[in-house]
């Protein structure tokens, strides 16, 4: 398991790599789902449009 | 001609059908991904040269392959848009761009990160890094286009030429290693020949170039669907299931 | 000509003239976006006198000289044409090794050794493990090919 996590020395690159992949990874999906959300919730608000400063 | 495929292109027709591909396409990811990062940092044999140290090409490739597989799906949706108007086109450009662009930073990210003790530097300005950093700032200003302009789908459309002149970087930075001396390498899986990596290697990096890939639909799916939410708003379908969802939140 | 294949022809040509342009300026800039030299180009005197310029090439087996103190370290460096020996003190990356291919940076000094203060080392597109590097290095010595031919590109 050592071994593992110090992939021969190069861990700290390797690891930092996956972390950020997760990380980049992660954000785009919570943000993709959500932005699916706040438009519903968005359009159950203000289903006309009443709020909105400029045409669609 | 194409009447057929525009009832495909009908914003309700789409978003109906893909409430299905979501789950399939994220439990895809799910799987694939589980398998590529097994396989890539348990099962794959260290590499003679690097060592362990490679292993970082499991994240660094498929990200690198995604950054011009999505420019090219956005192109694609560019032109449909620009020259037949289709709304779903619009959609799908305007969905995919902050997503191309992650995967854009994550190859330059951990290619950087991988070329400090490989090559001995964080950064150099060879033909492919510089042409793969023009592909972010081209991710970049296409966002910063189209949210910049407040009629939707002008903006879109804007994004659209933007992203279709912005095409001729793709072949650069997939020819860049022959064309110019470059400190990167020239292609190991990606050329005519038989790859030039072990298939044990291989294996999980296709493997993770597919899981890439469908997250990238599912992703670009779940924005496309409030884009069409957004687009149809007007509609009486919309309309229905908003006033469906309302009652549901004040239920 | 209906005014959606108007669009589309615009498109085309925008593209298309795109493309030639920036295929023109790329080759007008082509010596500024080479990377590196080659020994043959630095012996033809093709690459800069007194400015700092990258040298690219092969690590020719058994020209590593380290200095007995310090971080001072000779090699030569060869494109298969042309060598030259490269001082450098510093600390070398992970991949410096006989057979790899390297980038340095630096400049010519007068007698003609390139003193970088940077040195890179390429690696090349295979990925293998070290049995079957073991493997081909063992079939190549044994069809007699001597330390020759790259595995990839310089």
């Amino acid at each position: 398991m050592a071994e593992f996590i110090a992939m021969g020395g190069y861990g700290a690159y390797v690891w930092s790599s996956y972390a950020i992949a997760a990380l980049v990874l992660g954000v785009n999906a919570v943000l993709a789902r959500r932005a699916e959300r706040a438009v519903l919730h968005a359009l159950a608000r203000d289903p006309n449009g009443d709020d909105d400063d400029a045409p669609a | 001609m194409f009447a057929f495929l525009h009832k495909y292109a009908s914003l309700m027709h789409f978003y109906r059908l893909s409430a299905r591909w979501s789950g399939w396409l994220a439990l895809a990811t799910a799987l694939l991904m589980a398998y590529g990062l097994y396989g890539g940092l348990v099962t794959a044999p260290a590499d003679y040269q690097q060592g362990d140290s490679y292993r970082i090409i499991y994240i660094h490739v498929p990200s690198a392959w995604m950054s011009l597989f999505v420019y090219m799906c956005m192109a694609g949706a560019g032109a449909v848009a620009l020259v037949w108007k289709i709304k779903l086109a619009e959609i799908w450009l305007r969905a995919s761009a902050p997503i191309g662009a992650s995967f854009t930073f994550l190859a330059l990210v951990t290619g950087s990160i991988w070329g400090k003790p490989m090559w001995g530097t964080w950064w150099v300005w060879d033909a492919r890094l510089t042409s793969e950093l023009v592909l972010l700032f081209l991710y970049l200003g296409i966002m910063a286009l189209d949210n910049a302009i407040e009629d939707r789908r002008t903006g879109a459309r804007a994004a659209a030429v933007l992203t279709l002149i912005g095409v001729v970087n793709i072949p650069i930075i997939h020819y860049s290693v022959e064309w110019w001396s470059t400190l990167h390498q020239g292609p190991t899986v990606s050329k005519l020949d038989r790859p030039s990596i072990h298939i044990d290697m291989l294996i999980p990096l296709l493997v993770m170039a597919v899981a890439f890939t469908t997250f990238y639909f599912a992703a670009a799916l779940a924005r496309v669907r409030g884009g069409i939410l957004a687009y149809d708003r007007n509609t009486s379908w919309v309309r229905d299931m908003v006033g469906r969802e309302a009652a549901r939140g004040h239920g | 000509m209906t005014p959606r294949r108007k669009r589309l022809l615009i498109i085309c040509l925008s593209v298309a003239g795109l493309a030639i342009a920036a295929g023109l300026i790329l080759t007008a800039f082509e010596k500024n976006l080479m990377y590196f030299y080659s020994p043959t180009e630095v012996a033809e005197g093709a690459a800069p006198e007194s400015r700092p310029f990258r040298l690219g090439g092969m690590v020719v087996d058994g020209s590593i000289l380290r200095q007995p103190q310090g971080l001072g370290v000779f090699f030569t460096v060869t494109d298969y044409a042309h060598e030259r020996v490269v001082y450098y003190e510093g600390i070398l990356p992970d991949l410096f090794r006989e057979g790899q291919g390297i980038v340095a940076n630096g400049q010519l000094n007068d007698t003609g050794v390139f003193v970088a203060n940077e040195v890179l080392a390429k690696h090349d597109e295979n990925y293998m493990p070290p049995e079957v590097a073991d493997a081909v290095a063992a079939g190549k010595a044994r069809s007699g090919a001597s330390g020759g031919a790259p595995a990839g590109n310089l």
